[in-house]
């Protein structure tokens, strides 16, 4: 077991969507190296309770990096600074006692704060009701699973592809704001495999349309998406995407 | 409401579902755009019921709590789902999944239930494939299988370790279409806090947003609840954060019988608990027991010095470890029920054979699977198979991409290489068997109120086998329930919509805000997560893995006292009326208090050894669990009376005239 630490949080504190936030500061000691990030914040906040003080909102659910719910800017990055990994399992041994860290929301015009570090991420779903799904009726009198192979390959580079957990770290992370990781991940996965093919032109129009209409940015290619993506989706799935767009934009 | 009619239909067991659908009333297509349905919940349940409901005509009104209905924990399951499709021609059928699951839930289960599950189980994998969920796939293009505990067949799907998620997704992608088509209308970030019932029938719902804070009014003409299960009472659990009780306990407070709530799944393989600040507990997926053995050491010295680190477990000579799954059960090995590896790493560890601080943990080992596999890959790639290097190379790399994203999660928490050292893992609260008790409708005892996935109590018995939540969750949501709920339906084509103004809404919303400015003025001394973790103490200790009536007894005093202290002296910060996770956690946490004590009651008065029920007063002289047919091959179903204490029992008598009892055994 390593050194108990002691540290000063910067943490952003806005009370609702209409309120102006701003940067509050807190010292925690004793945290231990083998706590989670979160289980950290949960100490900070079980202290401020027993101070009579509000708690720091934040989303988190499965604290097991799948779900999805956890976010935060950490030091000014999504996740913060380790790889691969989100928030929730980001580990205090990563930090040094004495460290100073700034603890704020994922920050873009379509993730409106609604509380402390708690943002609206709903922009991500409605891009979805556009067009991220195959449309098949869930009678289960398709055909057999195994009627159509799949070559390993394209089915392996789907799967990549599909393991977005629609965090919104991609964003976060683009100096544009842009959801181009996370939409063209949805569209790879479906264009790569044979069921989705058959609904691609669409597909993709549709979600780049509503992308666009939720104020996401423009991709200028820096790729700050691909290195902070907890799941390590690929840019490819934006070449991918472009080339989609492109070619449904002449089918027109 | 004495009696409980599990409305089984008559005929051969692989008949009765055929039979059933055959018989039951439909509502024509023009009709059902005149009928609302409430789902609660957007896991895999929730979630394909939605869908599917709505693809049918029925305007939809989903609820769920996360932010986006992609987040319910279904997601995070892991190793995969079973499926009676015998793609691997290893004997596999619709007979033996029914038979592997009615005798893995240790014959505490619903046979006429289990077969229909078995039945429609290879259809999801059809439909799941055809909604484009990326299965795991072999080089000629078809889809693999792998195995899980209690089984001696392949029949289980994967996605590698995020089957889950990715069955998730697939239904979340079929409600998105609906949503998209205004067929469902999402409510995100929304609680279900009441259940309303107008003349003897589920007609709305009474639920918080927790962004405003505002209590709403939803009027349907049915109620589906797809919320999962209740694992969190025990505070620490594989359980999302969020995951509660508190949707199936309000209707079990309003008429609906909670069945057998001591049948609790204590998963062999999670990670062990590490401090005082854990907030949960991490799993590492069954399917880990395909490839990874299980051992401690075979003397108490060698255990002592590995716990105070003089010794590394890789020192430590073949002969000198402990294989106990192996050396227990030679049939099924490392692959027993999730029950039986749990007691077994339960005996060793008590026994002083544990190999963390603690002594609360024993290994699971890939050292042999890298091995074997990496000579596998030398003689296909023609390669030299004596080099113990490259060997382990290669074979590092197969294990890497069946479980790469498990071993990642574990270094990330444990800071240790799995590939390099033996994981450790230890037991931990994982599924609830037990839920509301529904008939083969799905119905709970409240007339149009449905109870779906693992918040009801139906497929699984004692102890659910691996890969089977997410079959029922899908099985139940996209093909059971809307075909039975039709039939409840196709009675209200002339009802109208149902209005929010009536006075049962009134009277529900009131107590709602009568909770929550309960709460809200309590003003105590001490935070919601202070009695939940008290609680989760003495489930964890009284009410855990093994169980006697003492513990029991004092757990029901116990429990029922530290809710009196919570509503005396809980605080809860902010405000009612806006965005406040504190008042979310209170109000689940007020459900536990109760649910613990009911939980509790149940495993005191089954006087028997059951799955994952174990009562130390009934075991074998060798430690295996010890039935007792004869007085308690029934489903124990609570009817609230006012107290959990005061619970009246009912009892469902289970008959089994396919599968025939005997004692379970793995040997």
């Amino acid at each position: 077991m390593s050194k108990i630490m002691n540290l000063t949080l910067k943490i952003w504190r806005q009370n609702d969507a209409d309120t102006r936030g701003k940067i509050v500061d807190y010292k925690i000691n004793d945290v231990s190296p083998d706590m989670s990030f979160l289980d950290m914040l949960d100490m900070l906040n079980e202290q401020l309770n027993d101070k009579g003080e509000e708690p720091v909102a934040f989303d988190h659910d499965c604290r097991e990096g799948i779900c999805g719910s956890c976010s935060l800017q950490i030091n000014g990055e999504p996740h913060g600074p380790d790889r691969l990994i989100t928030t929730c399992q980001l580990h205090m041994r990563t930090f040094k006692d004495g460290d100073t860290i700034f603890i704020e929301p994922f920050r873009a015009t379509a993730f409106p704060v609604i509380k402390d570090l708690v943002v609206d991420r709903s922009s991500f779903d409605r891009i979805q009701h556009a067009g991220g799904f195959i449309s098949v009726n869930t009678s289960g009198n398709t055909i057999d699973a195994n009627a159509i192979p799949i070559n390993k390959h394209d089915a392996d580079t789907a799967f990549d592809a599909a393991t977005c957990i629609g965090c919104g770290a991609c964003v976060a992370a683009c100096k544009n704001a842009s959801a181009m990781l996370f939409v063209s991940a949805k569209v790879s996965q479906f264009a790569l495999l044979p069921q989705g093919r058959v609904e691609a032109t669409d597909r993709v129009l549709n979600m780049v349309r509503q992308m666009d209409e939720e104020g996401f940015g423009n991709c200028t290619n820096t790729g700050a998406c691909e290195i902070e993506c907890p799941k390590g989706i690929s840019l490819e799935n934006i070449a991918r995407m472009n080339r989609e767009y492109l070619s449904a934009s002449l089918k027109g | 409401m004495a009696t409980l009619d599990s409305k089984i239909p008559e005929g051969s067991i692989s008949e009765k579902w055929t039979n059933h659908k055959n018989k039951i009333n439909l509502v024509n297509p023009a009709n059902k755009r005149n009928i609302d349905v409430i789902v609660v919940g957007t896991g895999l349940a929730g979630g394909s019921a939605a869908a599917t409901l709505a693809e049918l005509g029925y305007n939809v009104k989903a609820f769920c709590f996360q932010d986006s209905p992609r987040r319910a924990h279904s997601i995070a399951a892991q190793g995969g789902i079973n499926a009676a499709k015998n793609y691997q021609g290893d004997g596999d059928s619709t007979f033996r999944l029914f038979y592997d699951t009615v005798k893995g839930g240790d014959y505490r289960s619903r046979e006429a239930n289990v077969h229909r599950l078995a039945e429609v189980s290879a259809n999801i994998i059809d439909q799941c494939v055809a909604q484009g969920v990326p299965f795991a796939r072999e080089y000629g293009g078809l889809l693999d299988n792998r195995s899980f505990g209690g089984v001696l067949v392949s029949r289980t799907f994967y996605a590698k370790g995020q089957t889950g998620q990715q069955l998730l997704l697939g239904a979340y992608s079929a409600m998105n279409r609906q949503i998209g088509r205004g067929k469902i209308k999402m409510y995100n970030r929304h609680e279900m806090l009441d259940l309303v019932i107008v003349d003897g029938k589920a007609r709305g719902i009474i639920a918080r947003n927790l962004i405003t804070g505002e209590i709403e009014r939803h009027s349907a003409h049915a109620v589906v609840l797809g919320t999962g299960g209740y694992g969190n009472v025990f505070f620490l659990s594989t359980n999302a954060m969020g995951s509660n009780v508190t949707a199936a306990w309000k209707i079990h407070k309003k008429g609906a019988y909670f069945a057998n709530p001591c049948y609790t799944q204590i998963h062999p393989t999670c990670i062990p608990v590490s401090g005082e600040h854990q907030s949960k507990l991490t799993l590492m997926s069954e399917s880990l027991r395909n490839d990874g053995r299980i051992w401690v050491p075979k003397k108490l010295e060698d255990a002592q010095a590995i716990r105070e680190g003089k010794l590394k477990p890789t020192d430590l000579a073949e002969e000198d470890r402990d294989y106990y799954l192996e050396r227990r059960y030679p049939s099924f090995g490392n692959l027993v029920p999730r029950d039986v590896a749990s007691r077994a790493a339960k005996e060793r560890c008590d026994a002083g054979f544990g190999v963390n601080k603690t002594g609360e943990a024993v290994y699971l080992d890939f050292a042999a699977a890298i091995e074997r596999y990496g000579k596998e890959q030398a003689r296909v790639k023609h390669l030299d198979e004596n080099d113990p290097q490259l060997v382990k190379k290669l074979g590092t790399e197969v294990v890497a991409n069946k479980y790469g994203n498990l071993f990642q999660m574990y270094e990330k928490i444990v800071d240790q290489n799995p590939y390099e050292t033996p994981m450790m893992i230890y037991p931990a609260v994982h599924y609830t068997m037990g839920g509301i008790w529904v008939d083969y409708n799905l119905m709970t005892t409240i007339e149009g109120c449905y109870a779906i996935g693992e918040a009801n109590f139906s497929d699984h018995g004692a102890n659910r086998l691996g890969a089977s939540a997410l079959m029922q969750g899908l099985a139940d949501g996209y093909f059971v329930l809307p075909y039975t709920i039709g039939d409840y339906l196709s009675k209200d084509i002339r009802t109208g919509k149902i209005p929010t103004d009536l006075p049962e809404f009134e009277e529900a919303e009131n107590n709602v805000r009568t909770q929550i400015e309960h709460l809200m003025n309590s003003k105590g001394s001490k935070t919601v997560d202070h009695f939940h973790k008290r609680l989760g103490k003495i489930m964890w200790d009284k009410v855990g893995m093994a169980r006697n009536a003492k513990g029991l007894n004092e757990a029901i005093e116990e429990i029922a006292a530290l809710r009196d202290e919570f509503y005396r002296d809980v605080r809860v910060p902010g405000t009612a009326n806006g965005f406040n996770q504190e008042l979310e956690k209170a109000l689940r946490v007020a459900d536990f208090l109760e649910l613990g004590e009911l939980f509790a009651k149940d495993a005191l008065h089954r006087n028997e050894s059951c799955g994952g029920h174990f009562r130390e007063e009934y075991q074998t002289e060798d430690g295996e669990a010890l039935r007792d047919d004869e007085n308690f091959a029934y489903v124990a179903a609570w009817e609230y009376k006012g107290k959990p204490s005061d619970a009246v029992l009912h009892k469902e008598e289970l008959k089994f005239e396919n599968v025939k009892l005997v004692t379970r055994s793995y040997k």
